[in-house]
């Protein structure tokens, strides 16, 4: 979905916003197309709920600019503007039953009852609600449910973007799992602009065209899943995606990589980053195997297995290497066979591993 | 087992329902008693008869009734519209200067109401705080503003403005600030937002302190004596007389009967119409 080219329908033209001495958003430049979804990383702090309030109009930006479909919507407060969000605690209107939720932003535009019903009505059946939930007191339905009456409320709005402020984040983890996909298979449907917020990478890689990761105020990386998977651009990038093996390491003058944390040198990876002297080199658990007698590998390490854990269609090991913990991560059909701590032999392909900037 | 649980609350609770059915429900059965004994005698061993009733009927009374209930409710419009805009502020605007207001309109109820409506009485009078104060300054004579309707209600909204101001601030902060911005995010004006989300939903609290604002009106009487200068006699007034000048205990127990239930009426039926449960969403 990368490729096509789609019109920008919100630009982010650096923007920054200050409470008082400290910048929470530090020129954040960004273009959001059209139809996409983007999600938006960062742990907390990152300045990702600060941006969410500017884009939605909750608050203004103490500088730049932001653009909605070409036009300059700095200070259009939120009821002005055609974008819509869900929020984190839902925001659901207690006092009102489920189809009067959904209807809320119809009624507001004076939409006539029967058709205003006949929408809440199509909406329930798309966000898979029994449809004598059309009269139910929203505060009686179940946290899932609860989720699905929210979106279709924004839904309802019809709006040109639709934000999402971690949502799924009070849901137990199948209920969220399965949420994921149904956010996602709704993006399909309706075609609209999603921008969703989390601090779960691995939510935003399930369900995302493209991902913005940020840290204090900025964006550290934007790209799509794959890209930022397969080719963080620094340390804390690829340390936010869950479980890498990082070292630190010096290029040698014979173009290997000096790890001086275990003493040993390393083939480098094709994806040389300039002339550096130090460097991070990363290697995912998935790429390293164990070696038997005889097999061979660009990368080789001598190590102990410290513990096995079983995470399901996949075993996860813990290799202990000079003073260094490795993570070693194996599909279940080649587990690893033998006892803990013995002697093992680690390795893996040099292309597997990547060379990160020399970043913090 | 639950049974002899719901024994023990009883027998725990028993000294506190006797102390209650005696300085609380007995007084008013001895109203209701004297209600029905013949005009102007003092014991209760007398055969009933509800000629206080046709006197109350009979006579004027019903001015007084519709003065106390007029006044209480001018009084409770008053009072809504200036504590709402205040209880709003300090249930989520002012933050820590929520509490030096509470605090200065709590000092207010240490000083006895008496004194208190005396203090006005001396800025309204003739030649008092405001009329003086015009007078040499500006030359404007007014005269004096006391005596008459509007300062009776205005020292009801004065005297009673704790009892609405305290309930509607706990009302409104009722309201989650979230339920407020998704409903202007989905498009909602200021006002729709105030009749949609925080009206309805602020609703118990608004209930209880128009309630009790009112309850304590009808039976208010120093406010017309002495701002109102009994321009208008009230039935707390009349009930009032009737003990004390009259020494008529069977007719002022009739008109305590009569506004008592009068009242209860009222709040029964405004309780009813408003189902509490289902404000607080849990139908």
């Amino acid at each position: 979905m990368s490729g096509t080219e789609r019109s920008v329908v919100l630009r982010l033209d650096g923007i920054t916003k200050k409470f008082g001495d400290f910048a929470a958003l530090d020129g954040i430049s960004l273009d959001i197309h059209d139809g996409e979804f983007l999600t938006v990383v960062g742990p907390s702090g990152s300045g990702k709920t600060t941006m969410i309030r500017l884009l939605v109009g909750m608050d203004s930006p103490t500088g730049g600019d932001i653009y909605l479909k070409g036009e300059r919507v700095n200070d259009v407060p939120a009821n002005k503007r055609p974008t819509c969000m869900v929020f984190q605690s839902l925001a659901l209107f207690p006092h009102r039953t489920v189809g009067q939720n959904i209807e809320f932003p119809l009624k507001i535009r004076k939409v006539p009852p029967v058709e205003r019903r006949a929408r809440a009505m199509e909406l329930i059946a798309l966000l898979h609600l029994p449809a004598e939930y059309y009269d139910k007191n929203v505060m009686q339905c179940s946290g899932g449910e609860q989720q699905r009456v929210a979106l279709a409320r924004a839904l309802a709005f019809d709006p040109e973007i639709l934000f999402f402020d971690e949502p799924l984040s009070a849901l137990d983890f199948r209920l969220r799992k399965m949420l994921e996909k149904e956010l996602k298979d709704l993006h399909r449907q309706t075609g609209k602009t999603f921008v969703y917020i989390t601090h779960s990478l691995e939510e935003a890689m399930v369900m995302s065209d493209r991902i913005a990761i940020m840290r204090v105020g900025r964006i550290e990386q934007i790209g799509t899943p794959d890209e930022i998977y397969n080719a963080p651009t620094n340390r804390f990038v690829a340390e936010f995606m869950g479980e890498v093996n990082l070292f630190h390491v010096r290029c040698a003058p014979d173009g290997r990589l000096e790890v001086p944390e275990i003493g040993v040198s390393l083939a480098c990876p094709e994806t040389v980053v300039a002339d550096v002297a130090e460097a991070t080199l990363m290697v995912r658990p998935e790429v390293i195997r164990f070696l038997g007698p005889g097999e061979k590998a660009d990368c080789v390490l001598e190590g102990t297995v410290f513990n096995e854990y079983v995470l399901g269609s996949r075993v996860q090991y813990s290799v202990r290497v000079g003073g260094k913990t490795l993570s070693v991560e194996r599909l279940r059909e080649d587990r690893y066979t033998g006892a803990l701590d013995t002697g093992v032999v680690i390795g893996w392909n040099a292309r597997d591993s990547r060379l990160l900037g020399p970043g913090s | 087992m639950r049974k002899s649980l719901r024994r023990a609350g009883l027998l725990s609770s028993l000294p506190i329902l006797a102390l209650l059915a005696l300085v609380f429900v007995a007084p008013l059965l001895v109203v209701l008693g004297f209600s029905v004994m013949p005009t102007k005698t003092f014991t209760l061993l007398q055969w009933p008869t509800l000629e206080n009733f046709g006197t109350i009927v009979g006579q004027t009374y019903y001015k007084s009734l519709l003065w106390s209930l007029g006044l209480s409710l001018a009084t409770v419009v008053a009072l809504l519209l200036i504590c709402y805009p205040l209880a709003f502020a300090m249930a989520k605007v002012f933050g820590v200067f929520t509490n030096v207001i509470t605090v200065l309109v709590v000092l207010t109820l240490f000083v006895s109401e008496n004194i208190r409506l005396f203090g006005w009485v001396l800025v309204f009078m003739k030649g008092g705080l405001l009329s003086g104060t015009l007078k040499a300054w500006l030359g404007l004579e007014i005269g004096s503003l006391l005596y008459n309707v509007p300062v009776t209600v205005f020292g009801l909204v004065y005297v009673y403005f704790p009892f609405m101001l305290f309930p509607l601030t706990l009302g409104i902060s009722m309201v989650p600030d979230e339920l407020r911005h998704a409903a202007a995010d989905l498009g909602a004006s200021r006002w729709t937002v105030l009749r949609e989300i925080d009206l309805p939903l602020a609703m118990p609290g608004i209930l209880v302190g128009c309630m009790l604002t009112f309850v304590l009106c009808t039976g208010a009487m120093l406010e017309s004596k002495l701002l109102g200068g009994q321009k208008v006699i009230v039935m707390a007034d009349e009930i009032e007389t009737a003990f004390t000048y009259g020494q008529n205990w069977p007719l002022g127990s009739a008109l305590s009967v009569v506004l008592i239930s009068l009242i209860g009426m009222i709040a029964v039926f405004v309780l009813r119409r408003i189902d509490l449960d289902q404000i607080l969403g849990k139908t």
